[in-house]
């Protein structure tokens, strides 16, 4: 369950040095900042992209941005929030490279207002498997096979992106409190036209209480200023030992966390590392996990069946007792065109679990009522579902592998998880 | 506006150090030999900060040619980053006199003869910082790599009374002495992956020792205790010793 590789790197330099390294090796795959959860960039021969990281050009008049794939989004943040400008989409952590961005094509807070990455690109150049570099425009086939294709068609190596104008480094939050899964849904529902919105769930609530949340929303502020410094972070220094993170103290976190907030609504005025990146403060998180580590799980439900479907899952959740420190949900808007990108239209719920004894009964138990339902999992976070539970959410998926085939793609790019999930 | 030069700005912390200056406003001379190959980073930190950046061609083995050359700068620097550095393999440097004098000149006589000149100018305008990067390589020679550590021993003393004569000054000199690195320069070698420091991590702890005026900066910190105790072992015990 826990894949570990021995892999051999190439340093992502030059056009010429990646060409001669594609034609000396069977197959490889793009590795960026390593924040995929799950096997998406592990293999024996990994293209390591973070170094090839130069800003090549920015139109001031345009937002416009030019840079290498190994350019990581905070960044991006450091060097044009204080010029007024941020990201089109972002997830929820900023330390991940423009090219990662575009393999799993993220998304965001705003998925429902702006859709994935792959929106705010508007072309990449990338190198294909026989060392030719095509320069990919938006709407093409090749486009749409790489945005969310997990870098399984080629190597990334420069986009232009997208940014957007921004007058504040603050944005003006509102926090509701909710009881139960009913008044979140009216509640996503409500605030819909706000641009920013996501969940924070206590997935260990029982009966009457399950899905009560905290949903936040929001928008930044027309009023403020753009003196954006990076928070210092708070270094998490050794491996938490795995009895400290137990269901009693998920259950006190979540506690503490929900009670804090005022009933109904209330107003904040929050800057951009705790409203999009709250946990990125917090260096290497994962280990309050302890050492066993955690792993995510991420599905997303279709709109018309993501009520119920929630209330079954929530349900077996809290009855195994398995208590997950953070669980995300958040309403997506319309799904775009390409080929593996995650999003549809509908609820999507994010979940971290403790690696335990049952824990992947559960996980299961998880991805039998998502494929009954049609949902899908998400690549960018798993590392284990099967051929099968993949396949049955992803509709374009043999369009994915005959582009692939017809392109030669299959010959070169591969990682463990493509070779798990055969795509 | 405010100019810092970074002396030997190919390698891999050098970019670093120039990024994060870059970062804090200032204006930035890179100096180095071929410097036409570091356009695309003068690029690279123009849009990232939006700050000047002018490349020079700099060979710190020519020394008739440094009094000129600093002389030929647009605008005095407000401080300058050395971070020339030269590693000969140690068994072709102990066999090879020319790799031996190499690593002696660019790690030690190339840049004295440059900081001889800009401590004398920096010493006149009783303002400005050095910032020397030296080695933990030179604070005990090992048979491992001992040719490149005694010139970054000597180049660590030279920083020492370099501090001691500019103190009265007010010019301040920082002597940094990098672990290992994850640099081009240790790629070939297998190092334990907790003592490696990212070149922007030793970066980040340049700048900041700089700005609070230090004197002597391990990077990573850890090293300050570790050569404590390299440096204490008795010679007759380390005379045998493989480390």
């Amino acid at each position: 369950m826990y894949p570990k590789v021995d892999s051999m790197t190439h340093e992502l330099s030059d056009d010429t040095k990646l060409k001669e390294y594609l034609e000396s090796c069977d197959e490889c795959i793009s590795y960026g900042n390593g924040r995929s959860y799950g096997d998406s960039a592990l293999s024996a021969n990994i293209v390591h992209t973070k170094p090839h990281d130069f800003f090549l050009d920015f139109d001031d008049a345009k937002g416009l941005l030019h840079v290498q794939s190994g350019v990581l989004l905070s960044e991006i943040l450091e060097s044009y929030v204080p010029r007024g400008w941020f990201l089109m989409v972002t997830p929820g952590t900023k330390l991940i490279t423009v090219g990662g961005s575009i393999a799993s094509d993220v998304h965001g807070k705003n998925h429902h207002t702006e859709g994935c990455f792959s929106s705010c690109v508007l072309e990449f150049n990338m190198m294909l498997e026989d060392g030719s570099v095509k320069n990919v425009k938006s709407g093409t086939e090749l486009f749409k096979a790489t945005c969310g294709g997990m870098g399984l068609t080629g190597i990334i190596l420069d986009a232009k992106i997208q940014l957007k104008k921004i007058h504040s480094q603050y944005i003006k939050q509102t926090t509701i409190k909710t009881k139960n899964l009913r008044e979140t849904f009216r509640a996503f529902d409500k605030y819909k036209d706000e641009p920013y919105s996501v969940a924070w769930i206590d997935c260990l609530a029982k009966g009457d209480d399950i899905g009560k949340c905290l949903l936040m929303v929001g928008d930044f502020d027309t009023k403020g200023d753009l003196d954006y410094k990076p928070k210092s972070k708070l270094n998490i220094p050794f491996n938490f030992p795995s009895f400290a993170l137990n269901n009693l103290s998920v259950k006190a976190f979540n506690w503490l966390y929900y009670a804090k907030a005022p009933n109904g609504e209330s107003k904040q005025r929050v800057g951009i590392d705790s409203f999009f990146y709250p946990l990125d403060s917090i260096k290497n998180w994962n280990r309050i996990y302890g050492k066993g580590g955690f792993t995510q799980y991420q599905f997303i439900l279709p709109l018309e069946v993501s009520y119920d479907g929630l209330q079954e899952i929530l349900g077996l959740i809290s009855a195994s007792g398995k208590g997950s420190f953070l669980a995300v949900l958040k309403l997506y808007g319309k799904k775009n065109d390409n080929y593996l990108s995650f999003p549809i239209e509908g609820y999507s719920l994010a979940l971290d679990f403790k690696i335990e004894k049952g824990l992947f009964e559960l996980l299961d138990q998880l991805d039998e009522v998502v494929v009954r339902l049609g949902g899908r999992i998400y690549l960018t976070k798993d590392v284990r579902v099967s051929k099968d539970t993949f396949e049955s959410g992803y509709e374009d998926i043999e369009k994915f592998r005959a582009y692939r085939k017809k392109q030669k793609m299959d010959t070169k790019f591969h990682s463990l998880q493509s070779k798990r999930v055969q795509i | 506006m405010s100019y810092v030069l970074i002396v030997g700005a190919k390698s891999d912390i050098a970019k670093e150090v120039a990024r994060t200056y870059a970062k804090n406003g200032y204006n930035l001379y890179l100096a180095a030999r071929n410097v036409t190959s570091l356009e695309d980073l003068a690029i690279d930190i123009r849009t990232r900060s939006g700050v000047e950046v002018h490349l020079k061609e700099l060979d710190i083995t020519e020394y008739e040619i440094h009094q000129d050359f600093y002389d030929s700068l647009e605008e005095r620097p407000l401080g300058v980053v050395t971070v020339s550095g030269y590693m000969a393999e140690q068994k072709e440097a102990q066999v090879e006199w020319a790799k031996s004098l190499n690593t002696i000149n660019v790690n030690y006589t190339g840049t004295v003869s440059f900081l001889n000149i800009v401590a004398n100018d920096f010493e006149k305008e009783r303002r400005g910082f050095i910032v020397g990067v030296s080695s933990v390589a030179g604070d005990r020679g090992r048979k491992a790599n001992y040719i490149y550590g005694s010139a970054k021993a000597g180049f660590s003393a030279y920083l020492g009374g370099l501090r001691n004569r500019l103190y009265e000054s007010g010019v301040q000199v920082l002597t940094v002495k990098p672990g290992f690195v994850n640099t081009a320069m240790t790629k070939e070698l297998d190092l334990p992956e907790k003592l490696i420091a990212q070149p922007l991590e030793v970066a980040e702890d340049i700048f900041k020792a700089q700005q609070n005026g230090g004197n002597v900066l391990y990077t990573k910190w850890i090293w300050r205790y570790i050569m404590f105790i390299i440096s204490h072992i008795p010679e007759f015990i380390f005379k045998k010793m493989s480390i």
